[in-house]
């Protein structure tokens, strides 16, 4: 009970000296809070959306082969799905027929697939984005101008799930006559091919027999999707450097002004305290308080900031660094996949640092005679 | 409380009990994270669904430029197929990277 007393009599004593210069501190806990917000939002985000791309990516296609021609992504013909399907381990081989359709009107880019469940002739269902960007609902009708210029009516049968829209926001369901209407795309060639195999351990090896069997064939492998997402909301990736070396340059700026040096006022505060009897121990102590009162305080209200930013307001801060020039941006609203070893690193990479650079200069001048230090 | 017992609370006191309303929230917000993790699962499984029963194979993010919008797609030559000397300009291209498996091809794989 006396070593809690003693710790709360110097945290009280530690408040009121940080209350004697009241805006400097609330200006830096202001801009330490605002760092860990930053930092914390991108932990939750990439995390998030790594998690939720990993579940709702395995179902996508085991392999997808695509064509090459003169470096370009080439239509691949229907000769190739029956070969591929003599492939030992290949258990089905569908022809995709998918493409990118740019609306002027909205300027916004669709995305065109004819599904094996067809929707019917003259009949199309529209993601969130498209109905939202168009101002259309179902049972309305759409044109859509196809490759000789001639108009194609479609009538909206129904709209796809909004819950899905981070995978279908831009996606337009068309029956396979109507599409191929619009692209000029000939019978029996197809954008690319989808694979299903008996062993997933065997797509590697298949998809090297694909490459042997047709030398202008891409294979790409489900797993080489699902890493795609994982390295691109990796720490290393464009996005998340781009936010979080700013925001560590910021901290690293912010704790070496505290780390290089104390005020005269400090100082003399130190010297004087010294004077009254203060151990050098005690005033390491009020130091550390100092430190990790500010520190703590910054910390816990910028995570729990983060966490209403990216999990209830659709981390509306970085929709605009997402969105590009695209006019067509997914709502959605991310699942809180909490990555505990993520706010663990900020934790010790944001509150020691800071905490310690406090103490250091507070120690040399602490071991100084305090008539020398109040000089 | 009177006002008079107010005026002597402790700063210790407020400060503490500051981080402890803090850390409840950081609890609560916790909690809610698991609960929405548990409650989303179907939802997750529908997405997973639609992904197995329409073939997709990428996340609808970036839809300004055909290599960002299908990224797992794309190859080395995508950014540059508008017309030559059509450099890489999309906002979006600049913050992500290409695709993991064009980092890591074997020698022999340029053509990818």
């Amino acid at each position: 009970m006396k070593w809690i007393e003693k710790q709360r009599n110097i945290i009280d004593f530690t408040l009121s000296s940080l209350l004697r210069r009241k805006t400097k501190n609330i200006a830096l806990v202001f801009v330490y809070t605002v760092i860990v917000f930053v930092l914390a939002s991108v932990v939750f985000f990439s995390h998030s959306i790594k998690k939720e791309a990993s579940i709702i990516l395995q179902g996508s296609p085991e392999i997808i082969v695509q064509r090459l021609s003169a470096g370009m992504h080439a239509l691949i013909p229907e000769e190739y799905v029956s070969g591929i399907a003599k492939i030992r381990g290949v258990t089905s081989v569908t022809g995709r027929l998918w493409g990118y359709y740019y609306e002027p009107t909205a300027r916004a880019n669709f995305t065109l697939l004819s599904p094996e469940e067809q929707p019917g002739e003259g009949n199309i269902m529209a993601g969130e984005g498209v109905l939202r960007v168009l101002h259309a609902s179902p049972g309305d009708i759409l044109s859509l101008t196809s490759y000789k210029g001639e108009q194609v009516s479609l009538r909206v049968k129904g709209s796809l799930p909004t819950s899905s829209s981070l995978v279908s926001a831009d996606l337009i369901l068309i029956s396979e006559g109507d599409f191929r209407n619009i692209f000029g795309f000939s019978k029996g060639l197809f954008t690319d091919l989808a694979l299903r195999v008996r062993n997933p351990r065997e797509r590697v090896t298949i998809a090297k027999k694909i490459k042997e069997l047709y030398p202008d064939a891409r294979p790409i492998i489900r797993d080489e999707i699902l890493r795609t997402y994982d390295s691109v909301f990796n720490w290393r990736s464009g996005l998340l450097l781009m936010v979080m070396t700013g925001a560590i340059l910021a901290f690293i700026i912010f704790a070496w002004d505290k780390a290089t040096g104390l005020s005269a006022e400090e100082r003399r505060e130190i010297g004087i305290l010294k004077a009254v009897g203060w151990e050098t121990s005690d005033i390491l102590l009020m130091k550390f308080w100092e430190g990790a009162s500010m520190s703590l305080s910054s910390f816990l209200g910028g995570v729990i900031l983060a966490y209403f930013h990216v999990f209830f307001t659709s981390s509306a801060l970085f929709a605009p660094v997402l969105k590009g020039w695209s006019v067509l941006y997914p709502e959605f609203r991310l699942t809180p996949f909490i990555d505990v070893g993520g706010v663990m690193t900020l934790f010790f990479l944001t509150v020691l640092p800071y905490t310690v650079a406090t103490i250091i200069p507070s120690w040399r001048a602490a071991i100084v005679d305090p008539d020398s230090v109040m000089r | 409380m009177s006002i008079g017992r107010m005026t002597h609370i402790r700063k210790s006191s407020v400060f503490l009990s500051y981080l402890l309303v803090n850390l409840c929230v950081l609890f609560a917000l916790f909690v809610h994270a698991m609960l929405n993790v548990r409650e989303a699962k179907p939802a997750l499984e529908g997405k997973s669904a639609l992904v197995r029963s329409l073939g997709l194979t990428d996340l609808c993010l970036f839809s300004e430029a055909s290599y960002t919008r299908h990224l797992s797609l794309a190859d080395f030559s995508t950014p540059f197929q508008d017309c030559p000397l059509s450099l890489e300009h999309f906002p979006s291209g600049s913050v992500v990277e290409p695709p993991e498996h064009l980092r890591e091809m074997a020698p022999g794989d340029a053509d990818r």
